[in-house]
């Protein structure tokens, strides 16, 4: 009984100050999925830093005499056609991947919601505009829309994460306007009026922190989706060009040899699925971390 | 009674009805209705009537936090309704309001601190001392604890968080602070200590009140004069006591007999109310209560009773005092 209420006791003393983010934290703590998500994704970033540590030889540095060799203990993941370490470019590639899945998502989401907390705070005209912009963009399949751009800017990686990033505007544009329409009901903004605040004030201290938790989730799940765009432009040749070890076009390279040398897809292949799949763990476990009405 | 502090004139609020393929206003919600009232510096007013009479309404209307169809609000010889932005944002200093719903008047992402540090920084008022202290001071005064700062919402009962709520409107040492329905989503209990509250802080600061409530004993609490409204219009005003011992308007004398009286024993015939209230968008002709008046004559069909004053101070809208 005495240890009950000592028990009782620490626990009423641990009641500190906790804003909804710790708590989400918290809770992100106790997801085991939502870890090894966060795990791989950790995994990956590290490799990505540490690439020129950790690759045992130079991405492009070819050996015509090793062509097309199987997994071995000199080449742990075996060569491709023109003789180079398929386990270096792996791990190079995971520096482009990242890049172009982060930077992408980072500039759909500045924009994206700029666009949406205009929409949604000022409505009428310029909501509808803004909206009829996205609804037009939404009517392409995306990867279509992304090889349009592509096409017109022409094919190289940074013009690859320009189009990824625009295909992907009207997804937060839509989620920020959604979640600027709800707030802006709430009784805190027009308690803020009520003070006299501005409406940059209200925007930007009251209605984007309490929109931020939706575009954490969206933006970590689009992450993954945007390294899948970014290997599919890779893999039309739109994307990286050679020598870049982009795991997409590395696929593309090395399809006619998908018989006789197999690991020259696989592992590339691999990759893209392991990071997406830790994208994907980390931004669930996010999503039911910081919003548990999301979860269905 | 001295001047007045606020002074109410022909307010109106019409909320257009939109419909079909184009958006065309294909009729008006009439939530307020020509409103005409004073409010003098010092007293408390409260404003009473059923769910959808325009109470609310006209409480966001005098802070133009819903802008008014129509009409004058003249708040310290400052016509409020002709302010530009700018000079809107002064006046709400001076001009405050208490929420109903202590849970979602308050950013949850926000501590305490911030949020009674903010209508300060929103209008320049002191350093980042003063101010941090000024808080701490204010969560003292409305009955809490200056280590309750660091806080957030959520770590707050409801009565706690109206009293948060509280703080916040006096923060800017506001001469009017609009109430509406402060205590109606507070348990019984602990609406007397948030009334009681209201009550000393308005001695201590000379508040004015306007307290919008739909429960008839929390106004008769704390009012010195009480105006009735019905369906967007004012049908009676007088001070609180006279308003109680001698009700006027068939309409308050019904809201008065429905009070429920702790007393198993007491047996009284009732004129409960009966009908549901009439749309606001198609509102009855002549005086808008003549559907449920059980005194309603022919006249009340046709004409719009006038406002007047039957007695000192006493004022209805009826075609009994014509």
């Amino acid at each position: 009984m005495a240890e009950l209420a000592r028990n009782e006791a620490n626990i009423v003393q641990e009641e500190q100050a906790t804003s909804l983010w710790k708590e989400g934290w918290i809770r992100f703590r106790k997801n085991k999925m939502a870890l090894v998500g966060s795990g791989i994704v950790l995994f990956f970033i590290l490799l990505a830093v540490f690439a020129p540590f950790i690759a045992p030889y130079d991405m492009n540095d070819q050996q015509l005499s090793m062509r097309l060799q199987a997994p071995s203990k000199e080449h742990i993941f075996g060569t491709d056609d023109f003789g180079r370490d398929i386990f270096s470019r792996v791990v190079y590639g995971a520096r482009i991947s990242l890049w172009v899945g982060f930077f992408s998502v980072l500039g759909s989401v500045v924009i994206g919601s700029l666009l949406g907390i205009i929409a949604g705070y000022y409505g009428r005209w310029i909501d509808a505009v803004i909206s009829r912009i996205f609804d037009i963009m939404l009517a392409f399949p995306s990867i279509l829309l992304a090889i349009g751009i592509v096409a017109v800017l022409g094919p190289s990686l940074k013009n690859a994460l320009i189009a990824i990033a625009v295909i992907n505007i009207p997804n937060f544009g839509r989620l920020i306007r959604s979640r600027v329409l709800s707030i802006k009901q709430e009784e805190y903004i027009t308690a803020a009026k009520a003070i006299g605040m501005s409406d940059a004030r209200i925007l930007f201290h009251h209605i984007l922190p309490n929109s931020m938790a939706p575009i954490i989730v969206q933006g970590t799940l689009a992450i993954a989706t945007a390294i899948i765009e970014a290997a599919a432009l890779g893999f039309l040749g739109l994307g990286a060009q050679p020598p870049n070890p982009e795991w997409g076009k590395m696929l593309a390279d090395s399809k006619a040899y998908l018989t006789q040398a197999p690991w020259t897809m696989v592992f590339p292949g691999l990759a893209i699925m392991l990071t997406v799949l830790g994208f994907n763990l980390m931004g669930d476990g996010l999503r039911d971390a910081l919003d548990p009405r999301m979860k269905s | 009674m001295n001047e007045p502090l606020l002074q109410v004139k022909g307010l109106k609020k019409y909320f257009p009805i939109m419909a079909g393929l184009f958006n065309k206003q294909i009729g008006q919600v009439k939530a307020v209705d020509d409103l005409s009232f004073s409010v003098y510096r010092g007293e408390t007013l409260g404003i009473v009537g059923e769910s959808g009479c325009g109470k609310s309404t006209t409480g966001r209307m005098l802070l133009r936090l819903i802008e008014p169809t129509e009409g004058s609000i003249v708040f310290e010889n400052e016509e409020v309704t002709k302010l530009s932005p700018q000079q809107l944002r002064k006046v709400r200093r001076d001009m405050q309001m208490i929420f109903q719903d202590p849970f979602a008047s308050l950013n949850p992402r926000h501590t305490v601190e911030k949020i009674l540090e903010e209508p300060l920084i929103v209008h320049g008022i002191g350093s980042k001392e003063e101010r941090r202290k000024k808080v701490r001071e204010m969560l003292e005064v409305v009955g809490l604890s200056s280590y309750h700062a660091k806080r957030y919402p959520h770590q707050f009962s409801g009565g706690q968080r109206q009293r948060i709520g509280i703080a916040r409107a006096l923060m800017t040492k506001p001469k009017l602070i609009i109430a509406d329905e402060p205590v109606s989503a507070l348990d019984v209990s602990i609406q007397a200590q948030v009334l009681n509250l209201l009550e000393d802080l308005q001695k201590e600061f000379g508040l004015t009140y306007i307290f919008i409530a739909h429960d008839l004993g929390v106004v008769r609490h704390i009012s010195d004069r009480v105006g009735v409204m019905y369906l967007g219009r004012m049908v009676e005003l007088a001070n609180s006591e006279d308003v109680y011992r001698n009700p006027k308007h068939p309409y308050t004398q019904a809201l008065l007999e429905a009070v429920p009286i702790p007393d198993p024993e007491y047996k009284k015939e009732k004129q409960l109310l009966s009908g549901d209230l009439p749309s606001p968008s198609n509102p009855p002709a002549g005086c808008a209560f003549h559907t449920r008046c059980q005194a309603c004559m022919d006249i009340c069909k046709t004409t719009k009773p006038a406002w007047k004053e039957v007695e000192q101070g006493h004022y209805v809208a009826c075609h009994l005092y014509t």
